[in-house]
């Protein structure tokens, strides 16, 4: 589904001494079936743009059009449940929204609310835990006695369950170790393509924004900061130094090898091995 | 962050009002909500109104927004004036409504509660509107120093206040996540039949006391580490002191008092 954002602005508490603009004049599009990453220092505002994705937060100005849903600034939101029910939305730790007796119950919450069959939900819970790389005989265990990366797994599972067309990630896999922040990428990379979602996803990791988007949106103080294709915007090092984010180690490698052997490597997705081989052409050319 | 208010969240400022020491407020508050029951004429009532919009003043916080914080409560108070008007049969019938009678005696009577009732709730959150938790806690727990002859646990019991009132904007921001987490998982808490809204309730109080009880947990183990053990020897950062603030309103205060008793009715 198309996502467009138009001079939208969101203004917390206004009018109030606590009045605080998260958003400002943002405008965007998002077309069907991209993977997003939206990256940005803390308080850029990224989680506030996320819950205007599927209404959690309506605009102060402008309008949010997801689909043929739109959320225009002043008038009541309507359809926000059919809405909800095409935009899925990992919010950070999800594992705290688990409140079940059974592990199947809470991934057929989200499903159920939304009106769908039984036996069609007894198909997802199956489908589902095990895209999250979890057994189907823990189904009926408490979902509270489970580890944190597991809780992680089945709340994930609870969205996914839903069959959302577009897929919101709010910093999925923080506090994860560095093999299940992987496997979770690497599975929510894959649902990507095989059930052709559009994938909004909220990172710190410019590693992650790099492997997985094939678009990057920079904010920073609630403004749209950059946007363009990752190979692109980690390009632009000083600019994004700037506003308190890195490239990504490989670019920053590739970069100093440049100046250090004035080399004109140039990066566009080779994996490690391949860039050394390629330095080490380059070296032994020169040498000669 | 919630947009709807709490009932006099801490407005930072640099009035003499939020200068003053808590102490001070605390019992000026203490005797004001006294008083106001002894005001029974439209002197004594003028007098502590007067004194009530003239702290609101100096605060120079929005009345907008002092007033919009008192939402909840204007509900009861024209609640409380009507009733008066109902139920009381004094004086005049004046007109009638609907077939009720109204009488002088009850309106007078109404406006002098709702106006009580206003005057208690402006000022008490007049307290909390310029003193920050952590300041009131300090005040009550000087206050109470004394009893700890009589073995009462007055710092548990400060320290106690301070952790929940720490933790309340904590735990509203808690609802507030999972509320909305679960919002997108289809609930609608807003909606619906009252048996609905009252069972989707459920996914949302269940994380907020795995997650609350798990706080406590880890805040008491982080104190422990620490090595706390109880008010046995702390000292603090910022000693509470009176200054010529503190003494100029608590004389100017003793002043509002003697003249409400003075022309009272």
């Amino acid at each position: 589904m198309d996502i467009t954002f138009d001079n939208v602005s969101y203004i917390y508490q206004p009018n109030s001494p606590f009045e605080h603009r998260a958003l400002e004049n943002l405008s965007f599009q998002i077309p069907s079936g991209s993977f997003v990453a939206v990256i940005g220092h803390t308080g850029s505002g990224k989680s506030t743009l996320i819950q205007h994705l599927n209404g959690l937060l309506a605009p102060t100005h402008g309008s949010v059009t997801v689909g043929d849903v739109t959320l225009q600034a002043g008038s009541k939101p309507k359809n926000l449940k059919a809405l909800r029910k095409k935009v899925g939305v990992v919010f950070q730790y999800p594992e705290h929204q688990l409140f079940e007796e059974t592990i199947e119950k809470d991934i057929s919450f989200g499903p159920l609310n939304f009106g769908v069959q039984k036996e069609e939900i007894k198909q997802r819970v199956q489908e589902t835990i095990e895209a999250v790389g979890l057994s189907s005989d823990m189904l009926e265990r408490s979902p509270f006695d489970l580890s944190g990366g597991q809780m992680r797994r089945v709340a994930i599972a609870g969205v996914l369950a839903m069959n959302p067309q577009v897929l919101v990630l709010d910093e999925p896999t923080a506090g994860l170790d560095p093999k299940g922040q992987r496997e979770i990428m690497d599975m929510f990379y894959k649902l990507h393509h095989e059930k052709n979602l559009t994938t909004v996803h909220v990172t710190h990791s410019m590693e992650d924004a790099l492997a997985y988007a094939d678009y990057v949106i920079v904010m920073h103080n609630g403004h749209m900061y950059m946007q363009g294709k990752p190979l692109e915007v980690f390009k632009e090092k000083d600019a994004l130094n700037k506003v308190g984010l890195d490239v990504p180690e490989i670019i920053e490698l590739t970069d100093k090898m440049n100046k250090r052997f004035g080399l004109s490597l140039e990066y566009k997705k080779q994996s490690i091995e391949e860039l050394a081989a390629e330095a080490a052409q380059k070296l032994k050319g020169a040498s000669v | 962050m919630n947009s709807s208010m709490v009932i006099g969240q801490y407005v930072p400022g640099d009035s003499p009002v939020h200068r003053m020491d808590p102490r001070a407020k605390i019992t000026i508050i203490f005797f004001f909500v006294i008083v106001v029951f002894f005001a029974n004429s439209v002197a004594s009532y003028g007098s502590l109104a007067l004194f009530a919009l003239l702290s609101v003043g100096i605060t120079k916080i929005p009345p907008r927004f002092i007033a919009k914080g008192l939402k909840p409560v204007w509900f009861l108070i024209i609640f409380t004036f009507i009733l008066h008007l109902v139920v009381t049969k004094e004086g005049n019938v004046l007109f009638s409504v609907l077939g009720f009678d109204v009488y002088s005696g009850a309106l007078i009577q109404g406006v002098a509660i709702s106006l009580r009732f206003f005057l208690l709730i402006l000022i008490t959150s007049l307290l909390t509107l310029t003193t920050t938790p952590i300041a009131i806690t300090d005040a009550i727990e000087s206050i109470l120093h004394p009893l700890k002859k009589v073995k009462f646990p007055v710092h548990e019991l400060a320290l106690m206040m301070s952790i929940s009132l720490r933790f309340i904007p904590t735990l509203m921001q808690e609802t507030e996540k999972i509320s909305k987490a679960q919002a997108s998982r289809g609930v609608d808490f807003r909606t619906g039949p009252i048996k609905e809204r009252l069972k989707a309730i459920v996914p949302l109080l269940v994380p907020l006391f795995v997650s609350a009880f798990k706080r406590a947990e880890e805040l008491a183990m982080a104190m422990e580490a620490r090595g706390y053990q109880g008010g046995e020897g702390r000292t603090k950062l910022r000693e509470l002191a009176l200054r010529k603030v503190d003494y100029a309103v608590l004389v100017l205060f003793t002043f509002v008092i003697i003249a409400v008793f003075l022309t009272r009715a």
